[in-house]
């Protein structure tokens, strides 16, 4: 291949002047006119109870009233992979903030009064809280009916329990690996639930009009997805796939949390029961908190062997997902986890148990990381603790382990091309591993740590792209994909890839959010899948408006095909240096041919991408057999992190994250992805924190109370290295990067306390105020068993205030 | 409730206005002017993602009642740019200072301020002008860097 233009250049965002001129519209930004209805949601105050009955009539006679909706209006479930919740709770409740009811009015300060309204009354049931009260043999059953709820085959949920799934990977022996270690060491950890905190809060708005037609604006990362599911669920009230449009203008922000369905479907059958008028549901900040999705939190014990020369020789890592009370998207997090937990290491004798368990803390779902970063956290702390024990550098200790091309996954496929020796080298480099640091400060000391981590895209086998392209009559392009655009960049790096293969410049291709009657199909924008998948769908498209050109030019002017070739838009020929000719004389019009007629007609190019090598069938005692994941994105991050001795204050001074992405189809963006990427993993590590009462009510649902990082709580420094080891199947050798990035954040700072103190943190977040606590009063001990009894220290923070 | 009369200017044009008296100043933008780009984000003054210029000083939209800003000046990232985009604008675009998009008008005007009163900022003083607005996407790092070296890249264009 020669010199590439376009790929690999970190040319200027195709969206970048909408967004700083404020150009740019998301849903809200919508104008829908006076006949814009609203609604306000009447919510669940019991995390879990049985609805006795409901009353609407007080809310239904309130002036400005439209509509009130409730559960029986609606008696269908829905779900992603798992078909486990009502659009509205019929029967029973199963976390706070729980839909019960809607009010629909023409205002919606009015639609807030008359919520006020609706009387519901419950049976109260005790809630489950923890994932490890779940599992007792004596816990409340959450879904009594789960044996009889549709879910994808890769699920094994146990019935008349609340283990909604539960996946087991098994190789080798590892009791025979334990016998082989010269080193065992078991321990638990813990991570809490946190939030995404897009800066957009959720919002959908629904119209159906009076021909039957339901268009559904909303902000997500997943338009085909939702049409899917709406169709699915709305199949009984009339509609069809062909019926139902989602279109999706910029999302501001989605970091998985706008991934499936949640909210939306209110959207979608409050406007079923107000046709011909739009009904917009928009998520105040405590919704956003309390009724999407959060990462859902784990506890994990882990059993590591080891030989002297530093071998892993077995791995048992038992995860107690808290998959909340639907987990219909969250127990494909808990999958992924589970054939994955063994990190990017080479274990010859693994045993993981990835639970997830029904609680009546709020749904637990896709968060960037996608279970990766749950397990990494103790994985990674963990292996920090072995190397040690056998006396051996860290560093050395992951490059002794490290996984490479052809070894055997968890799951026996073999792995895919990477390079993380390389990773890791770097990253060590530049943090000068090994080399002991003093602060001028006397009471600051500082520590260094590394990690690795890995991810998969974790998609059902079948999920796939699509893409169109045609040319306009000046030869600029209007490609057309439902990949969604949420800050990561994909309408820029689709462009670039069309651009690269018809010598096109980006700045002259339109790419435009998705709308699902003009774009073509994408299964949704998640698992860091979309620049290899659906960058593969759009360069097919582009060899394929290339190939209709080729044909034009071959048979109007006789030139040889193979001499062909596309540059600064124009067709030119190997063989005839001084002949080009300009796309836009010919793409709409064609080519005129000696007897004035003319050949050729409006250029398109369609191209679809499927991975057509992936499968999820397997033993499900052991998953050997499948190939669930497409591919694995590696890498490792270090950091030079300083410590206030008297307050536990931290400072992250440097911190370095080498990935091996492939090929960097635009390596500025790809750097923001780390740098964006690594903050809020940080955040997760040093502060943020889901705060959840006896009762099951979110504490802390604003940015006032959960603190998201400030443009003052940044790293002194982010090194980014991108490590470039072609992906074979993907555009330009191209592998995902987006959710990598903040995967290694929790693990380098948990090392770097230890290495900087001696203070071993076994759970999240790390906060000054714990480290100060260890460090001052030898609390150690204490502050981690105050913090593993999460609950009860909540009760005590929530019964203040 | 009787209704409140309000006279005040955004983005450079008078406007004459009915508000309740509990509209904040951010739902009359929006609502009743159509100016889209102060956005709705935690709606209790967290985040600064509704930011707008009031007599050139940022402040938060969803704070200020709409009755207060009568014979004042309001202005949004709209206001900034009427026939193109500022240099820093500019710089915004090209940095990639934005990712998602949705704190970038407020962040926008939030520099802005800043640039007016102190043209060479140190990074401290920048990190400290923006540190009331939220980002979820981009680290910081890039809006930083385009407000510390506003020259950077600036050889690209023009």
């Amino acid at each position: 291949m020669s010199e590439m233009k376009y790929v690999g250049k970190s040319v200027e965002r195709v969206d970048s002047l909408e967004k700083v001129t404020g150009a740019a519209k998301y849903v809200d930004d919508i104008d829908f006119g006076p006949s814009l209805l609203h609604a306000e949601i009447v919510e669940s105050p019991h995390a879990h109870a049985i609805i006795k009955s409901i009353d609407i009539s007080a809310a239904e006679k309130y002036p400005g009233v439209v509509k009130v909706v409730t559960g029986k209006d609606y008696p269908v479930k829905f779900g992603m992979y798992m078909k486990d919740r009502y659009i509205f709770a019929i029967d029973r409740v199963r976390f706070i903030g729980e839909q019960v009811a809607a009010v629909v009015a023409r205002c919606p300060k009015i639609a807030r009064r008359a919520a006020a309204l609706v009387k519901v009354e419950y049976e109260v049931l005790k809630p489950v809280l923890e994932p490890l009260d779940a599992i007792k043999p004596d816990a409340v059953i959450l879904h009594p009916e789960l044996k009889n709820y549709p879910h994808v085959p890769w699920f094994y949920p146990k019935e008349s329990t609340n283990i909604a799934h539960l996946r087991k990977t098994r190789k080798g022996d590892v009791e025979k690996g334990f016998a082989e270690a010269d080193a065992v060491i078991e321990d638990t950890y813990q991570v809490p639930r946190y939030a995404h905190c897009c800066l957009e809060p959720h919002i959908a708005v629904g119209q159906q009009d009076h021909s039957g037609r339901l268009t559904v604006w909303s902000s997500s990362q997943s338009p085909c997805t939702q049409k899917n599911l709406f169709a699915q669920s709305l199949e009984s009230f009339g509609l069809s796939h062909k019926d139902i449009r989602v279109i999706t203008p910029y999302i501001g922000g989605g970091f998985g949390g706008k991934a499936g369905v949640c909210m939306e479907i209110l959207a979608a059958v409050l406007a079923l029961s107000v046709k011909g008028r739009p009904v917009k549901v928009r998520w105040r900040r405590d919704q956003e908190f309390y009724n999407t999705y959060l990462r859902q939190g784990v506890v994990g014990k882990i059993k590591m062997g080891a030989k002297k020369d530093g071998t892993i020789t077995a791995l048992k890592y038992e995860l107690y997902f808290d998959g909340g009370p639907y987990v219909e998207y969250g127990a494909n997090v808990v999958n992924a986890a589970g054939l994955s937990a063994c990190g990017p290491y080479k274990v010859d004798n693994l045993n993981i148990d990835s639970y997830c368990l029904y609680t009546n803390c709020p749904s637990g779902g896709p968060y960037r990381g996608f279970g990766y970063s749950e397990f990494t956290f103790g994985l990674e702390s963990h292996i920090d603790r072995m190397a040690e024990k056998l006396g051996i550098d860290p560093v050395q200790f992951r490059l002794k382990n490290a996984i490479k091309e052809g070894d055997a996954l968890g799951y026996g496929a073999p792995m895919n091309a990477c390079d993380l020796h390389k990773c890791i080298n770097l990253v060590a480099e530049e943090v000068k591993w090994g080399k002991d640091e003093t602060s001028p400060d006397p009471n600051k000391v500082i520590g260094k740590g590394v990690a690795c981590f890995w991810k998969g895209p974790a998609m059902p086998p079948n999920a796939s792209s699509s893409a169109y392209l045609k040319f306009n009559e000046d030869g600029s392009i209007n490609l057309l994909i439902s990949a969604m655009e949420m800050g990561q960049g994909v309408l820029t790096a689709m462009a670039q890839i069309a651009g690269e293969v018809l010598g096109v410049p980006p700045s002259k291709i339109r790419v435009e959010t998705p709308d699902t009657d003009r774009n073509p199909y994408e299964w949704q924008s998640v698992a860091s899948h979309i620049t290899w998948g659906c960058g593969n769908a759009v360069q097919k498209a582009a060899i394929d408006a290339r190939e209709k050109i080729f044909d034009i030019i071959e048979r109007t002017l006789y030139l040889e095909r193979a001499g062909l070739y596309l540059e600064d838009e124009a067709v030119k020929c190997r063989t005839k240096p001084d002949w080009s000719l300009p796309l836009r004389d010919f793409v709409i019009n064609g080519i005129m041919v000696k007897d004035g007629t003319f050949k050729g007609g409006p250029i398109m190019g369609v191209g679809m991408f499927m991975p057509e090598f992936c499968s999820t069938l397997c033993d499900p005692e052991t998953s050997q057999g499948g190939k669930p994941n497409v591919h694995y994105t590696v890498g490792a991050a270090a950091v030079i992190l300083e410590i206030d001795k008297d307050t536990g204050k931290m400072d992250v001074q440097k911190v370095a994250l080498a990935a091996d992405i492939g090929k960097a189809i635009n390596p500025d963006m790809v750097e923001g992805q780390i740098v964006g990427g690594m903050l809020q993993g940080l955040a997760t590590a040093l502060y943020e924190d889901i705060a959840i009462d006896e009762n099951g009510r979110l504490l802390n649902p604003n940015f006032t109370d959960y603190k998201i990082p400030t443009a003052r709580d940044i790293p002194g420094k982010v090194v980014s290295f991108i490590v470039e080891t072609p992906q074979a199947d993907g555009p330009f050798g191209a592998r995902g990067i987006g959710e990598h990035t903040m995967i290694a954040s929790a693990p380098i700072i948990g090392n770097a306390i230890y290495n900087a103190l001696g203070i071993r943190m076994t759970s999240m977040p790390m906060t000054a105020e714990r480290v100060a606590l260890s460090k001052h009063l030898g609390l150690e001990k204490r502050v981690e068993a105050l913090y593993a009894k999460r609950t009860e220290s909540y009760c005590k923070r929530g019964s203040k205030s | 409730m009787k209704k409140i009369n309000i006279n005040f200017e955004l983005n450079n044009e008078g406007w004459n206005l009915d508000v309740e008296p509990s509209d904040t100043l951010l739902e009359a933008v929006r609502d009743k002017m159509g100016v889209k780009s102060p956005k709705i984000a935690c709606d209790r003054g967290d985040c600064g993602a509704c930011t707008v210029l009031l007599d050139n000083k940022a402040v938060r939209s969803c704070l200020i009642l709409a009755a207060e800003i009568d014979g004042h000046k309001i202005t949004t990232v709209e206001g900034l740019c009427p026939q193109e985009p500022t240099p820093l604008q500019k710089h915004f675009a090209r940095n990639n200072a934005f990712q998602c998009g949705f704190c970038a008008p407020g962040m926008i005007l939030a520099a802005h301020e800043l640039l007016q009163n102190n043209q060479k900022p140190s990074r401290e003083e920048v990190q400290e002008a923006i540190s009331g607005n939220l980002c979820r996407c981009t680290g910081y790092e890039k809006i930083i860097e385009c407000m510390v070296n506003p020259d950077l890249k600036s050889g690209e264009d023009k």
